[in-house]
């Protein structure tokens, strides 16, 4: 009997408290995010748990029962998804940041849009299309520049923006349409991408629980303090 | 149904799979012989470093092979010169991922069978003046028969269910480097859930036909030695 008992203790979930506020959060936004959860626990002693992973497999686990209270994607469909299930707060969905790409040749000395029409590499790196933003984004800037025909053969897929980076930064590819986010600090090596050539990068966020604390911190995803932040890692803020 | 896409995935797959399972076969069984024979103390070393794969998550593998595939090293500078493109990306670097990723599952079986076979069979045998060499092919290769079945037969298998290391090194190249497990997962991630559905049936029942091959062929070779 006390056997069962210790088991019911450890397969019981233990109620999140209410000074909790879980966050499901896209891995490209993680750092960012920790900073500005450090930033938001320090203003209002609030503690903030964060669950990195894709968009896509939060969008599933949330309409699957995950319990979180703030959603921070990639992207526009998933967080547009959940309201039109009920599972947002209805009007809580906003534009939280616009991310940019940028094109990362390190073995390049100087890297502009001349390096995309006149250099051959063995291998350009990007996120697959199909299932990142940062894909669709760079997909349609090879498009808009007259030269995804000629880098059709040598593109490398990443399963999403990080592995991309990872390709480039381990040397297998020679270059990678990359977040900005990433490779902020090393300016001489990347061309960043001007934004009218693709249809912008909006990650955005929803609230799912009415929780004082989470209304708390999706209101200060918004702040002057967080905004400012955001862009300081490499993101446009709308 | 399948698109084109779909069908080059699976031929990929399988030519992954017996490509590997025959470099396998080839470098696995002097090594498993060695591994069944060998008196020598620090042995246990190189039977835990073989077993490695089984417990490793594949993505440490991937992430190693990433690291050793890139030009700026050694191995995959020498690799560089001597072909002229990088093994990342390449079906080649795809079945150099397998070989280490499938080894348990060729070696141990074959350990297994090699290890039954009596020392005094094949002491009898150079009694009859059969040179070492003659031994292993004439006695010992077709006494652990049902060994090389099961190494085949789960080498080729597991090979097909290769995720994690592919997605690390293979960057999704339709025809060169995007196996079935990859397209089934880019299917189900991007919502396709029919497309998803068609390939992973077919993995399933291929997967499922195999394992009855061993299980089948072990139990008769049970109801034979009784």
């Amino acid at each position: 009997m006390r056997a069962f008992a210790l088991l019911l203790f450890l397969f019981s979930t233990l109620p999140a408290s209410a000074v909790e506020v879980r966050v499901a959060v896209a891995s490209n936004f993680f750092t960012t995010a920790e900073i500005l959860a450090q930033e938001f626990e320090m203003l209002t002693g609030y503690e903030v748990v964060l669950l990195a992973g894709s968009t896509g497999k939060h969008a599933a686990q949330i309409s699957n029962g995950l319990r979180v209270d703030v959603f921070m994607a990639a992207d526009v469909a998933r967080p547009l998804l959940l309201e039109e299930k009920g599972l947002a707060i209805k009007g809580s969905r906003f534009t939280y940041a616009k991310g940019r790409l940028a094109l990362w040749w390190p073995s390049e000395t100087k890297v502009n849009e001349e390096s995309l029409r006149n250099k051959a590499a063995g291998h350009l790196a990007i996120a697959n299309p199909k299932l990142a933003p940062y894909g669709m984004a760079a997909v349609q800037t090879l498009k808009a520049l007259d030269v995804y025909k000629h880098w059709r053969t040598y593109l490398v897929r990443g399963e999403n923006i990080a592995q991309t980076y990872q390709f480039v930064h381990t040397g297998n590819a020679d270059a990678g349409l990359v977040a900005l986010s990433q490779i902020k600090g090393r300016p001489e090596k990347i061309w960043l991408i001007p934004e009218e050539l693709h249809s912008p990068i909006k990650q955005q966020a929803v609230l799912l629980s009415s929780k004082q604390a989470a209304i708390k911190f999706h209101a200060f995803l918004r702040s002057e303090k967080a905004l400012e932040l955001i862009r300081d890692h490499g993101y446009d803020t709308p | 149904m399948f698109s084109p896409d779909d069908i080059s995935a699976l031929q990929l797959t399988l030519k992954l799979a017996a490509i590997s399972t025959g470099l396998l076969l080839l470098l696995g069984t002097p090594l498993a012989w060695w591994l069944a024979r060998s008196q020598w103390r620090f042995k246990f070393l190189i039977e835990a470093l073989v077993a490695l794969p089984l417990v490793l998550p594949p993505t440490v593998l991937g992430f190693y092979l990433l690291i050793a595939f890139s030009p700026n090293n050694w191995f995959g500078g020498l690799m560089m010169s001597v072909t002229g493109e990088t093994l990342a990306f390449s079906f080649m670097g795809l079945v150099i991922g397998s070989v280490i990723y499938s080894l348990p599952f060729v070696i141990q079986p074959l350990q297994n069978a090699f290890t039954m076979i009596s020392s005094q069979s094949l002491e009898a045998a150079a009694t009859l003046r059969a040179s070492p060499l003659d031994r292993f092919f004439s006695i010992a290769i077709p006494l652990a028969r049902p060994g090389f079945i099961s190494a085949a037969v789960l080498g080729f298998a597991h090979t097909l269910g290769e995720f994690g290391v592919v997605l690390m090194i293979g960057g999704n190249i339709p025809g060169e480097t995007q196996v079935a497990s990859i397209a089934i997962y880019e299917h189900v991630e991007s919502l396709e859930y029919t497309q998803a559905h068609w390939l992973a049936g077919c993995l399933l029942l291929l997967s499922f036909v195999l394992l009855i091959l061993v299980y089948a062929s072990n139990r008769q070779l049970r109801i034979m030695r009784t």
